[in-house]
């Protein structure tokens, strides 16, 4: 089994009101100095076996079509160990 | 890990187990041995001990709220009474409602967004096992003082786990309460009502009848959720440490209650499914005992086959796991693949895990041993019943003694302005579109009131026009000066509410929100709230149907308010015909039906303004609510007011500023010449109304009220030129008020407080 | 012969019961997709509704787009089927790639639900033909994740072609960029609409009647084009 991470994150230019809202949280709780805050998501997908390059492309498609909006979110993906 | 099984159990009598940490008293867990004739299994122990905490048993309350079932009134509307899941009215045309009103006060505090969004998924779970489709919900809430930061992490958290739950089920929410009172600032209340509709041959039941018929858990998987909830969480009080429980807490998936809705509607109107139980507080343990209870008597069932989300969870976990969005299905043996084929097409997950049979015992067993064998009715309604110590304190006395007689008035026209601008804007007072802008209102398209009308009115016949109007109420300082009282004129108030949009109230559900029953004075103010409301229904015609209570509402030794909250329920033939809150035409005229006295004991006035509560509240008359209802009612149908709106909190002052910010459009009014202008603004008397009618339909209006011997007092005229609320007789001068002041000062407080 | 309109039904649909009144009062007849069946059994039109699909989990819109009968809903629309996409529905076209843009969270992080001033400012899409340009029309909006997004190039270019179809008024609700409401696709078939106007067709439950209009002018449209016999 391997962990496949895949992060996704709002594109610099989209609004993050999320983001946002938790500099506005920061900033009462006593932590300075936070420039910004852009608020993502990450998909551990827990998969059979080794990831070849056929399965790493498949899952690079997948990212962009299912797990991330690519007209306002990027990408990253990442297989652990 | 070895498991407890009931041979286990027979054969080692002094094993120690841990009743204490599960809730159970001494005397409890020696009356389970006594009715199994053994030791409990910790499996056994886990069932007892959820089923019978105060929360599912109602230990405490039973013995009075026997009453709704000995003073029922003459009616024949009531086609399910209570002891079901939820009662079930007859309005008319083959159609039947179903309505409740549930607490989910405790977890509320703990976790506010996912408290009130299983508080949702809950009442609406108990709808649909009545074979009701839901049609509307709606939230009475109380929190503790507006300017405490704690209020702020409640609130919001609640409003959002409301809208978050409820908008995404796709039900409309129609209307509820938001009061502040620095008695509820450690238990905030967090109640629920949904209202659900269907024709008479779709009532089912949660009973398991049938021989060899299959028990059928479906919906999402069960996990390690709000493990002990009810009798960890609901059954005793929090140290002032504040909200430590956190495991405990259930998370709600409004998704697949989504498609538990669907599929439960679909299953039961195909005709698949003999009994049916949502699984609420104590899941498994409920349901199954519960549906056992009521059918055949007995049912057997296999634990290890529950579709678990968790696989670590041991089977006493199970048992107790409060994992949302879940029900029970009784299936004919021939109808389970049909059963499974409608799961199938709304992605729900199904599992046979037990069948019913006459054995008179509830037994489970654990991959092939048993672990359970009880009597059902053991678990479910035979549980302890309390006669809780109850005695009115000593400090009634003082407290009904400490009226607002001395309290300082307005001295002055100026002074009676600035008190009227000034209250419009107080949190109690002040708009609460805020936070029910975050509710969506239209879905489903048969909404025709919602908030800040007086009721919330859904059509239920498109065809004909036929309606349901719905009102919760509950003013607990009046229940605080005199429970008795306090609870009749919560009911007084609701009634009214429905009434004044048009609708002839039919019967009453009820949510009983009170401090810990150990306390004497508590216990009391529970007594007396309950026999007023149980004799007020007698009088009123209006059946308890069914309802909640929610006990242990106190942190230390600080109880809430007593309250009450009384939902009515309301038929109207045409909903074309209500009576909606904004007048409209110039000339229409305005009048007070009912008298006003000066009556300020546990008023908004008071409590905003000198921070006072003492006295005794309103006088109350019965057959004055019911005579202004029909007069309500019977101008509705007839067409004789343009628009309508009761008198409650914040007095006919506050009346007249929601009216015209509703409307937009002034009005001139005047003072009547045997009130002053301060009694007549701000007094909270009783079964009173604003009207609004248009001059062609005057004389019959004014014959109406005569024919009934019904006071009314005309005081004034709608001015459709005027953007001003124009009062005159205040100490001999006019007062004006400009209805986009008003507004912005209502509107502003909430988002200022909260945003 | 009434006009055939389609309206499909997700996993969490909530408005789909709405927009078959609507297409009803309207005057035409509607017919129940469901979405795990690739079949849009012939209809004429076919209306996306609003509600929570699949929960809005991942992203709005973003599993529906994957149900079988997408599939041959893309292929219909490209085709020149008349669509209309309300609230999650407008969302399932833009993730389908149908309308260009994404539909992002509210920038004030709260859901609302509003009567909501329009100005409508084109009329020759098939869902807006029976309206004025720059009429006004007020009808129901009710979102969490409403605020269109793009870049500044499609923006410029849905201004240039005229694809805005409706703006809000008085105040923005969510924080779509340029005040967009609507927008249509060029050849005037496909349309998205953030607020509900399946929810103000009757004066009884809604503010207006002013969201018939939407499903009266499908019905102009397809007489228009001889798709249908008046």
């Amino acid at each position: 089994m391997t962990n496949v991470i895949v992060n996704v994150a709002l594109k610099q230019e989209i609004l993050d009101p999320q983001g946002r809202a938790i500099v506005g949280a920061l900033g009462r709780l006593g932590l300075s100095g936070v420039a910004d805050v852009r608020q993502g998501k990450q998909f551990v997908l827990n998969i059979d076996g080794e990831i070849d390059s056929a399965k790493l492309a498949q899952i690079h498609e997948i990212a962009s079509t299912l797990l991330s909006n690519p007209v306002i979110e990027d990408f990253t993906v990442e297989v652990q160990g | 890990m070895s498991i407890d099984t009931v041979a286990n159990a027979s054969s080692s009598p002094k094993t120690s187990q841990p009743f204490a940490e599960l809730g159970l008293k001494k005397d409890e867990y020696r009356s389970i041995r006594e009715i199994l004739g053994r030791r409990p299994t910790s499996s056994e122990l886990a069932m007892y001990s959820v089923m019978w905490s105060e929360h599912c048993s109602y230990k405490s309350s039973k013995v009075h709220l026997r009453q709704f079932g000995t003073k029922v009134p003459a009616n024949d509307s009531m086609l399910v009474g209570i002891g079901e899941n939820a009662g079930v009215v007859d309005i008319g045309q083959g159609w039947a409602v179903t309505f409740k009103v549930e607490s989910h006060n405790h977890p509320s505090y703990v976790e506010p967004y996912q408290g009130a969004a299983t508080g949702i998924g809950g009442i609406v779970r108990d709808i649909i096992s009545m074979g009701a489709r839901p049609v509307a919900v709606m939230d009475p809430l109380r929190f503790g003082d507006p300017e405490n930061p704690d209020t702020r992490r409640v609130l919001t958290g609640i409003v959002s786990g409301i809208g978050g739950y409820g908008n995404c089920l796709g039900l409309p929410n129609i209307g509820g309460e938001i009061v502040f009172d620095s008695s509820y600032q450690g238990n905030p209340l967090v109640n629920a009502l949904c209202v659900g509709t269907m024709k008479h041959e779709d009532i089912h039941l949660a009973k398991a009848t049938g021989l060899g018929y299959a028990v059928i858990l479906y919906g999402a998987r069960t996990g390690g959720d709000g493990i002990g909830g009810v009798s960890v969480l609901a059954s005793e009080t929090f140290d002032a440490d504040g909200p430590a429980k956190r495991p405990s807490v259930q998370v709600g998936d409004p998704f697949m209650e989504k498609l538990l809705i669907e599929c439960t509607l679909e299953v039961l109107h195909a005709g698949l499914v003999e009994g049916i139980q949502d699984l609420g507080g104590a899941g498994i343990s409920c349901a199954t005992s519960e549906l056992a209870s009521n059918g055949e008597g007995g049912m057997h069932v296999w634990l290890d086959r529950v579709l678990l989300r968790d696989s670590t969870l041991s089977p006493e976990e199970i048992l107790m796991s409060e994992s949302q969005e879940r029900m029970c299905a009784v299936v004919e043996p021939s109808k389970i693949d049909a059963f499974m084929a409608v799961c199938k097409k709304w992605d729900v997950e199904a599992v046979v895990i037990g069948e019913v049979n006459n054995s008179g015992r509830l037994t489970v067993e654990w991959h092939g041993e048993e672990i359970v064998n009880v009597p059902p009715r053991s678990v479910a309604h035979d549980g302890p019943v309390y006669e809780r110590p109850y005695a009115r304190p000593d400090w009634m006395d003082v407290r009904q003694a400490s009226g607002p007689e001395n309290l300082v008035r307005p001295k002055s026209a100026a002074e009676v302005k600035q008190t009227w601008l000034t209250m419009t804007g107080t949190p109690n007072l002040a708009s609460k579109s805020w936070v029910t802008s975050q509710f969506d209102r239209y879905v489903m398209g048969n909404t025709v009131l919602a908030q800040p009308e007086d009721s919330g009115m859904i059509r239920v016949d498109e065809k004909t026009g036929l309606g349901v109007a719905v009102s919760t109420d509950c003013n607990a300082r009046f229940a605080a000066l005199d429970p008795y009282k306090g609870a009749q004129l919560a009911l007084a108030e609701s009634y009214r509410n429905v009434a004044v949009t048009g609708a002839k109230p039919l019967a009453v559900t009820n949510c009983l929100n009170f401090g810990s029953p150990e306390d004497p004075a508590v216990m009391w103010q529970f007594e007396q709230a309950v026999t007023g409301l149980a004799d007020a229904c007698l009088v009123m015609g209006t059946p308890v149907t069914g309802g909640n209570v929610s006990f242990y509402n106190q942190t230390g030794e600080v109880a809430i308010h007593p309250t009450p909250v009384i939902g009515v329920l309301g038929v109207i033939q045409d909903v074309d015909r209500r009576t909606p809150m904004a007048w409209k035409l110039d000339g229409e005229l305005v009048y007070v039906l009912g008298t006003t006295r000066d009556e300020f004991a546990g008023s908004e006035w008071a409590h905003a303004i000198h921070k006072h509560l003492g006295g005794l509240p309103p006088v109350l008359n019965l057959q004055s609510e019911m005579t202004l209802a029909e007069i309500l009612v019977a101008g509705s149908r007839d067409g004789f007011f343009a628009a309508a709106h009761d008198v409650s909190e914040g007095g006919i002052a506050q009346t007249i500023a929601e009216m015209a910010m509703c409307s937009g459009v002034g009005v001139r009014l005047e003072v009547p010449t045997d009130l002053d202008a301060f009694t007549f603004l701000w007094s909270e008397s009783a079964a009173r109304a604003i009207v609004v009618v248009p001059q062609d339909r005057n004389d019959e209006f004014l014959a109406l009220c005569e024919s009934k011997a019904f006071p009314v007092t005309k005081i004034g005229s709608v001015d459709s030129l005027s953007s001003c609320v124009e009062l005159a007789g205040v100490f001999g001068e006019t007062i004006i008020l400009d209805i986009e002041e008003l507004r912005t000062i209502s509107e502003e407080t909430l988002p200022r407080l909260f945003g | 012969m009434s006009p055939r309109v389609g309206v499909i039904t997700f996993p969490g649909s909530l408005d789909d019961k709405d927009a078959v009144r609507a297409v009803r009062l309207a005057g035409g007849e509607s017919v129940s997709l469901w979405h795990a069946e690739a079949d849009l059994h012939s209809v004429d039109a076919v209306v996306l509704p609003g509600g929570f699909s699949y929960g809005d989990y991942l992203r709005c819109g973003a599993i529906a787009k994957f149900a079988p009968v997408m599939e041959k809903l893309v292929d219909a629309a490209n085709g020149g089927l008349p669509v209309l996409g309300i609230c999650n529905g407008f969302q399932v076209l833009t993730e389908s790639h149908l309308l260009p843009g994404a539909l992002t969270r509210n920038d004030h992080l709260h859901f609302i639900c509003r009567d909501q001033k329009l100005r409508i400012e084109n009329n020759s899409s098939m869902w807006t033909a029976d309206f004025e340009i720059g009429q006004e029309i007020l009808i129901p909006l009710k979102n969490g994740e409403g605020g269109y997004v793009a870049d500044e190039k499609t923006l410029d270019q849905l201004e240039g072609e005229g694809l805005v179809i409706a703006r809000y008024l008085e105040l923005n609700p969510n924080g779509s960029r340029r005040d967009i409401a609507g927008i249509t696709n060029a050849r005037g078939n496909v349309v998205g609409i953030m607020p509900h106007p399946e929810h103000a067709v009757e004066n009884l439950t809604g503010p207006t009647t002013d969201g018939l209009g939407f499903f009266t002018s499908l019905l102009t449209s397809l007489v228009n084009n001889g798709k249908v016999s008046a």
